[in-house]
């Protein structure tokens, strides 16, 4: 029974030669560079390794050490958690809005507001300009702001004050996340089925709101699903503006995220098998929060 | 027709007594699909739309100013947003500046120019050619290898930085070019896009060209890729933004190797004195992706159509 089930597959595979061919270079790659170095990633996590000596098992020791002992961990997971409950969840719903609304405009108005709100994610490492205006002197665009307004009398170090540092990297966040999925949402939007629109005021739908709840979503429920995994997992990723705005190492470790923890550990201590077991934790709390998220929209208009 | 339907609608806010001719114009004038529109709604979400459309785009257009500013506009207070006398002098002084590094700046914008050239080249035929079978093929193991696909979406590459390094270095790559260039060949958010886009080609048209005696490859590459030149755009600016704004992942270390955007920054955090030089550097860097972006926004918003997530 089993053999000829083996047989059948055997057949099919060999009919499809071209398209394993096809893949092949492709996939390699992808198994190579991706896929791969997440098994490595997880069996390293449990070993310790220096990069010289060959990987010695330590069981569930990086693990303990990571959630016990390690006081700047939890800070860093602290931050995470936050920076995905507040960029994620407002990013993401900030693509949808300003789609929707850049949508009702005519083509040209439609296509520069997109460029305008699309093209801070593009272009590469100018959030730069965020130290400029947050800089802590009062050449700074906010502290000469404030100080002229008289609200302040001397510059306030807005990135070396803890209190301070998160609230603005959340919106140097916010201001570079409407990439991709706004992309996605804007041509989801374009795509929905006009007469959908007619016939729902013809059953009695009343207003914007209403024709939004009950055709614009439901009708957009693929570009939605595909939205939210962009978003969420930009949002658990911090790191780049972090080290950019607040430095690396932060003061106090105040921005520290998972992923300035990983490269703490990874690149700058070699302590291969502890940074392995912080990656596998953010591996598994972005795929695990993504699945949970797909779970739900699943449910949108339902 | 559209007309007719329109004029039928309750509750518009444009008014609407029975559909004469008068009110029929202004209505095909304002849009063509919209019904259910009050005004009051409409004011609110303009409002919005050019409130954050302006915290969107006031640091890009205080980048671009500070380019302009001579220094002692840079170092004015209070700070000024827009430049009162526009100056090329900090173009001069990056060009002064790069001309005095160690290493000729040339070779900066070569690094990159290539890193990135290859990049796009090889990802967008190597994820094409991948894209193909799964969009139009049923093959054993092929809803394994897209759920993959799919959960790599799921996570970002920081994730597998250190054991692709170890990988890299296994395969002798390390401090090449090629260290940041193949793993970019497998980018997975572009297969997905590619493959979502690929599905939408009419079966009949691969069947017919099946009939006509065309190979798989033949079909590939004289008829799906002619057909899918909007994703191909898509692939190549997701690429071009992401090997482009690459400082060469640590990967890189020779200085003869590094890209344009480690020596961007290293002028960009050069303190006062190179201010005016590093506001130059910014504008041409960001400048690129998005005249980029620009042209091929059409398209990309053509591909992007296709991108859902099918149960």
């Amino acid at each position: 029974m089993l053999s000829s089930w083996w047989a059948l597959k055997w057949r099919e595979m060999k009919a499809s030669k071209h398209s394993y061919i096809l893949l092949a270079p492709y996939m390699i790659l992808f198994m190579l560079f991706t896929v791969l170095p997440v098994l490595i990633s997880i069996v390293l996590s449990f070993t310790y390794f220096n990069m010289l000596e060959f990987p010695r098992f330590v069981g569930w020791d990086n693990y303990t050490r990571l959630f016990l002992e390690d006081d700047i961990f939890l800070t860093a997971m602290k931050n995470t958690l936050l920076f995905a409950a507040v960029t994620g969840p407002v990013s993401y719903l900030a693509c949808f809005i300003f789609a929707w609304i850049i949508n009702e405009l005519g083509p040209k108005m439609r296509a520069f507001m997109t460029l305008v709100f699309y093209a801070p994610s593009i272009s590469g490492n100018v959030y730069f300009i965020w130290l400029i205006i947050f800089s802590g002197d009062r050449y700074g665009i906010v502290n000469g702001f404030l100080i002229k307004l008289g609200l302040i009398l001397e510059p306030i170090q807005w990135l070396k004050t803890e209190s301070y540092i998160m609230p603005i990297i959340i919106l140097v966040q916010l201001w570079l996340s409407l990439g991709t999925g706004f992309l996605a949402f804007i041509a989801g939007l374009q795509t929905v089925d006009k007469t959908l629109y007619e016939a729902g005021a013809v059953d009695g739908i009343r207003n914007r709101w209403q024709e939004l709840w009950f055709i614009t979503l439901p009708s957009m429920r693929p570009q939605l699903m595909f939205g939210a995994v962009i978003q969420l997992t930009t949002s658990f990723a911090v790191a780049d503006v972090s080290i950019a705005l607040a430095g690396f190492p932060s003061v106090n470790y105040a921005a520290e995220t998972i992923v300035t923890h990983l490269i703490d550990y990874g690149t700058t201590r070699f302590e291969m098998g502890f940074a392995s077991a912080i990656a596998t934790v953010l591996f598994v709390l972005m795929v695990g929060t993504n699945l949970i998220v797909q779970k739900l929209l699943h449910k949108v208009g339902e | 027709m559209k007309a007719e339907t329109t004029t039928r609608m309750p509750g518009t806010g444009l008014g609407n007594d029975g559909g004469r001719p008068v009110k029929l114009k202004l209505k095909l004038r304002a849009g063509k699909k919209r019904v259910n529109r009050s005004f009051a709604g409409t004011f609110f979400l303009f409002l919005m739309l050019a409130a954050f459309g302006a915290f969107m785009a006031l640091p890009l257009v205080y980048a671009i100013n500070n380019a302009f500013k001579p220094l002692d506009e840079i170092f004015l207070f209070p700070p000024t947003l827009f430049v009162r006398n526009p100056t090329w002098n900090n173009f001069l002084d990056l060009m002064n500046l790069l001309g005095q590094s160690w290493v000729p700046f040339s070779r900066y914008i070569f690094n990159t120019v290539f890193i990135t050239g290859m990049g796009i080249v090889g990802h967008v035929i190597l994820a094409s050619a991948a894209a193909y079978p799964l969009a139009k093929h049923k093959f054993p193991g092929k809803s394994l290898l897209f759920t993959t696909v799919v959960l790599s979406l799921m996570f970002t590459p920081v994730v597998t930085q250190t054991p692709n390094y170890m990988i890299l270095s296994w395969l002798g790559m390390v401090d090449t070019y090629w260290a940041v260039i193949i793993p970019a060949f497998a980018y997975s958010l572009g297969l997905y896009l590619m493959k979502q886009f690929m599905e939408q080609i009419p079966d009949a048209l691969l069947e017919a060209a099946k009939i006509d005696g065309a190979s798989e490859y033949r079909i590939f590459w004289s008829i799906v890729m002619p057909n899918v030149k909007p994703a191909w755009l898509t692939l190549i600016i997701l690429l071009f933004q992401m090997l482009w704004g690459s400082d060469g992942n640590g990967f890189i270390y020779s200085e003869q190797l590094k890209t344009l955007h480690y020596a961007a920054n290293q002028i960009i955090l050069g303190g006062i004195a190179r201010a005016g030089a590093g506001a130059a550097v910014a504008l041409i860097l960001m400048s690129v992706p998005i005249t980029l972006f620009l042209f091929s926004q059409s398209r990309i918003i053509e591909t992007m159509a296709t991108s859902g997530m099918k149960d």
